[in-house]
């Protein structure tokens, strides 16, 4: 054996980025090596889109002679709302994702690697964000041969989607918690919408939290998901069609950021350690 | 310098005592084989000289490096393939093993002409450019085992390489863990299969109940259970006859195999000469009757009172795809 340099102890910050590369790459190969895997996951929103704009949109009172939604028609209220609600859903694959890499051995041969133990849960998150992308954009192209339009310009538009990838992306770390908790694919896919749908479907992200009873009112106004929605809202509807929101725009791209960049504090560390603890 | 030392390693996994204060310490350069039944405790060791586990107590250190406190330095030193073949089915075989060179901190191009190197060594250059889905379960192995060796490992960990795979692809896969040694490099790999311990281990730890319970070399195992035995085959009628003209003789304790009656041969040919006499005292005509070497499963029945290959007999925990082994 010849003569090896002294033992490492830590990885390097370049190395760790490095293996992030490296394992992002490998989660977004296996959609697109699988094409039925993104087929079917850019089919759910557009179906979420076509039922809620056709089956909802008739029913609901549009305009600002009612009051009830802002904009000149469903679908311009609609889209944001469903851009969070896709990219919320999205993150449920973060939780898959990782449950089924613990069933394989393959967290295993990963963790007997002198690489970075942050690169496995980053390089997952990040691979989603990827997904996720690609799917809202293929979501918009369908929303914009049903009749959707961006009046507020095309940089407030993509500024909006952003915010919106962003918030599915901190999601994501909620989703690593949960499914390292969980341990097993069934397990995770069932845990994983515990608490995406009361905060999916009390907001105003289909519809206006003004009918909801008040106390529900009070939840659904001031939890992330409507205010993520009511902000990307502000970014593609013009006044006075829009209506009030409550807040002003520039309160609510800071609670947005807010909203994305505590709840990144709060799950990163805790999907480390359960990841620390589920596999050792 | 010693490739593994373990100093009473205890694991306990909520009733389950895994490992129970397990010591062992081996040299560079040799094959050492854990040979044990389902639930014995092979897997848990494995994981902790691999620092994939922390145990409750004990010491562990690989090639002198202390796994428990310093495991990113014995990553860099050792690669492991599991008992899952851990890769994955939508890349190629190729990309799979570059991965595994990047994340062992190659460049991009060092990691292609190491899996290149790799690849063509385990005999899968031809297929490298599939996609792994369409390999059959012994090129995953063999796929996971050239990804267990891109870092140039100096101790390379195999948990039960052959499990699951069709006999031929063992057969194969035997062949191919042989090349690999060759070459000095150290190698410990757990098994079930006696015949596995005995062909590719140069020394074997029979581990039982989360203890090491003995270890030698094949031969040292064999020849401590008292050498060679009589084996005797006679028509099923005839059984019991002979096993009473047969008790005493040799010396030794008279038991049973299968069909067989076996006698300890202390006196080597003499015992099989008063064994045919004593049968055709009795008017009895053997089937079959010879000397022979213990096996392994011999050496492991006289340890541990049951056979190596035996299922293990309390539930094994769920929580992980096919047999999870504590």
């Amino acid at each position: 054996m010849t003569a090896t340099a002294a033992p490492q102890r830590r990885v390097s910050f370049a190395s760790a980025t490095t293996h992030t590369a490296v394992i992002t790459w490998r989660n977004v190969m296996r959609v697109v090596r699988l094409p039925q895997l993104l087929l079917f996951s850019t089919i759910q929103p557009v179906m979420f889109l076509l039922l809620f704009n056709y089956v909802f949109g008739g029913a609901i009172a549009i305009g600002g002679d009612t009051g009830a939604v802002g904009a000149d028609n469903y679908i311009n209220w609609l889209i944001p709302g469903i851009l969070v609600q896709s990219t919320v859903f999205g993150a449920t694959a973060t939780a898959l994702g990782l449950t089924e890499d613990l069933a394989a051995g393959v967290i295993d041969r990963f963790r007997s690697l002198p690489m970075a133990r942050s690169a496995v849960l980053t390089g997952r998150t990040l691979a989603d964000l990827v997904r996720n992308t690609f799917v809202t954009t293929l979501m918009l192209v369908v929303g914009f041969m049903m009749g959707w339009r961006f009046e507020q310009g095309f940089l407030k538009m993509v500024l909006g989607v952003s915010l919106a990838l962003l918030f599915g992306f901190a999601f994501s770390w909620l989703m690593a918690t949960i499914g390292l908790l969980a341990k097993t694919p069934e397990a995770a896919q069932s845990a994983g919408f515990l608490p995406i749908f009361p905060l999916v479907f009390a907001s105003s992200v289909f519809v206006p939290t003004a009918s909801m009873p008040d106390w529900l009112q009070v939840f659904a106004e001031n939890q992330p998901i409507s205010i993520i929605a009511n902000t990307v809202r502000s970014l593609m509807i013009p006044e006075p069609a829009l209506g009030p929101l409550g807040l002003e725009q520039g309160t609510l791209i800071w609670q947005s950021l807010a909203w994305i960049v505590v709840i990144i504090a709060v799950f990163a560390p805790l999907a480390v350690r359960q990841y620390r603890r589920s596999v050792g | 310098m010693n490739a593994v030392e373990a100093q009473d390693v205890v694991k306990t996994f909520g009733d389950v005592k895994a490992l129970d204060g397990v010591s062992v310490t081996f040299e560079q350069g040799i094959v050492y084989g854990f040979l044990g039944p389902n639930g014995a405790g092979k897997t848990t060791l494995i994981r902790v000289l691999t620092t994939l586990l922390k145990p409750d107590s004990g010491s562990a250190r690989v090639v002198g490096i202390d796994a428990i406190n310093d495991p990113v330095a014995v990553r860099h030193k050792i690669g492991l393939a599991g008992q899952f073949a851990a890769v994955d089915d939508f890349l190629t075989g190729r990309e799979n093993v570059e991965m595994v060179g990047r994340l062992y901190n190659l460049s991009k191009r060092d990691a292609e002409q190491r899996a290149a190197e790799v690849l063509e060594r385990i005999h899968l250059i031809d297929a490298a450019d599939r996609p792994v889905r369409t390999f059959s379960g012994g090129m995953r192995r063999r796929l996971d085992l050239a990804a267990s060796i891109v870092g140039r490992p100096e101790v390379l960990f195999l948990d039960e390489p052959t499990t699951g795979v069709d006999p031929g692809s063992r057969l194969d896969l035997w062949d191919l863990i042989e090349e690999l040694v060759g070459g000095g490099t150290t190698l410990l790999l757990t098994t079930q299969y006696l015949e596995e311990a005995d062909r590719l281990a140069d020394r074997i730890g029979v581990i039982d109940h989360g203890r090491l319970i003995d270890e030698g070399t094949s031969d040292e195992l064999k020849d401590r259970l008292g050498g060679n035995v009589v084996e005797v085959h006679v028509a099923d009628v005839d059984r019991g006859t002979a096993a009473g003209v047969l008790t005493g003789v040799g010396g030794g304790e008279l038991r049973t195999e299968g069909n067989a009656l076996l006698i300890p041969a202390h006196a080597g040919p003499r015992t099989l000469t008063a064994a045919v006499r004593a049968l055709d005292d009795a008017g009895i005509e053997p089937q079959d009757i010879g000397l022979r070497r213990p096996t392994l499963d011999d050496v492991f029945l006289a340890l541990t009172g049951h056979s190596a290959e035996e299922e293990a007999s309390e539930p094994v925990p769920a929580g992980r795809r096919g047999r999870r082994e504590l």
